[in-house]
């Protein structure tokens, strides 16, 4: 771990090693909110905030944790960061909060920020796994916005509530394609993006569990 | 390291986690919960300005209060449909009078046998707050609050209505859950544009609720096109769900007595 950068750590979620696209992490509230741009990136940047702060008070105090409640710990840390996020959203976002409803309190079920606390705050200095917890919510958001950008787009012909498509209903001529907007797309789309990005990244391929032997035996037919 | 491991130990952090943690809790909730009723409230009464036509678009806070100052809030006994004073709920005035909050309270509501309940909304009250909009000491629009389950949600929302108490004039919900670009397009001002001038009622025929939200768009031509508005196209039962809350709170459980004598005071 002698070879740790800041700037590695900080990037190397996300593409490299992306909690949502490697890992498969975090995937529910991929779903729920990605369809829009708006809410994908105050999403990204609620994750970010708990991941972060949760990562670096969980780092400071992780010599005095005893390692039986370890879990137990990162929880009421985590927790107690989501509601204080929430409440500031609904303060001064009231209609982003309103639109993000249930789902900004569930990024306490977010397994991406409890894996980070434990792979990475447990073992690493506060200041390392602050940015350590950004960049895996870095690594989250990019990814909430690609596959909002596709859902916003043509599911409803806007992005950030901007009109690019002119859609049927608002007397133009594109007809949005209503799946998108419903969560299953979201999988479509998560899917092809690991696609490409395996394509891309060729060492996040996995092996293949078992390999297909050839047809040896000659069966009746 | 051993020593972090002692039942004294876990206890002492637990402990002390516990009672950060609630501290930092409690004191953002405390500490923001003035700014958060504020946002509250100015949701509503821009949404009640909104159904009435009284809002210009990008209104600032104050702007909306000055506004709002011109609304009166009555309350009305929805069992006999005459105004009561606020004294009957135990506030002050009208507008501190909270409808939904006391749609649970048992003193103030009752539950609604499920065969009238057709806009699911389980619990209905002993009275409604409505808002007037007056001009000269006559009445200009009447604003009342309507509720109703759709898909997902129950709408929440306000109608505001002629002095004729017949007349459309707008629409709008200020708080739902529905799919967004299907039944959220209930909040589409293209939508919305399609509810001015519409009609509740024949009156030639009686006070039976006519206004219905149609299956695709209204054909124009026919007679009852001006008691119909478009469907949403994907959202069948958002739809749906509009039509029933519009039956339930324009029927005789509704607001149906308060406008009939508003319309025979009139």
């Amino acid at each position: 771990m002698s070879d740790v950068t800041a700037k590695k750590v900080l990037f190397e979620p996300v593409f490299s090693n992306n909690p949502i696209a490697l890992q498969i992490l975090g995937i529910c509230s991929a779903l729920a909110v990605t369809t829009s741009m708006q809410l994908s990136v105050v999403m990204g940047l609620a994750v970010c905030t708990v991941c972060g702060l949760s990562n670096l008070a969980v780092s400071l105090i992780r010599s005095q944790i005893p390692s039986n409640i370890r879990i137990i710990v990162q929880m009421t840390i985590i927790a107690s960061l989501v509601i204080v996020v929430d409440q500031v959203l609904r303060a001064y976002a009231y209609e982003i909060s309103k639109q993000l409803s249930v789902f900004v309190g569930l990024i306490i079920t977010n397994c991406i920020v409890m894996g980070r606390a434990e792979a990475f705050a447990m073992q690493n200095g506060p200041g390392m796994s602050f940015v350590d917890g950004v960049g895996n919510g870095l690594g989250y958001a990019v990814i909430l916005l690609a596959v909002a950008f596709f859902r916003e787009l043509l599911g409803a012909g806007k992005l950030f509530g901007v009109e690019i498509l002119p859609t049927i209903n608002d007397g133009g001529w594109y007809v949005p394609n209503g799946l998108l907007l419903l969560p299953p797309s979201a999988f479509f789309i998560i899917g092809l993006l690991i696609w490409a990005l395996r394509g891309w990244k060729k060492d996040q391929v996995e092996p293949a569990d078992y390999k297909m032997s050839a047809h040896k035996v000659k069966e009746a037919f | 390291m051993s020593s972090k491991e002692t039942i004294g130990k876990t206890v002492t952090v637990a402990f002390l986690l516990c009672i950060v943690c609630s501290i930092v809790v409690a004191s953002s909730v405390v500490l923001l919960k003035p700014i958060q009723q504020k946002n509250k409230a100015l949701n509503l009464k821009a949404n009640i300005l909104a159904a009435a036509g009284l809002l210009n678009e990008g209104a600032t806070a104050s702007e909306i209060e000055e506004a709002f100052s011109s609304i009166k809030a009555k309350l009305v006994d929805l069992e006999t449909g005459e105004y009561v004073e606020p004294e009957v709920v135990g506030r002050k005035e009208a507008l501190a009078y909270d409808q939904r909050r006391a749609a649970k309270d048992p003193k103030l509501s009752e539950s609604i046998p499920s065969d009238e309940d057709i806009a699911s909304i389980k619990r209905r009250v002993r009275y409604a707050k409505v808002y007037l909009v007056e001009q000269d000491g006559q009445i200009d629009t009447i604003i009342l609050p309507v509720s109703g389950y759709g898909l997902w949600s129950t709408l929440h929302g306000f109608l505001a209505l002629e002095e004729d108490a017949n007349t459309v004039v707008g629409l709008g919900f200020y708080e739902h859950a529905e799919t967004p670009g299907l039944g959220g397009e209930v909040d589409n001002p293209r939508w919305k544009a399609n509810w001015p001038g519409k009609k509740i009622y024949d009156l030639e025929q009686g006070w039976d609720p006519k206004i219905q939200v149609a299956k695709g768009s209204v054909d124009k031509s026919r007679d009852d096109a001006k008691y119909q508005v478009d469907g949403l196209s994907g959202a069948t039962l958002t739809s749906r769900g509009i039509t029933n809350l519009m039956q339930y709170w324009m029927g005789e459980n509704g607001f149906q007595k308060y406008l009939k004598k508003l319309r025979e005071g009139a």
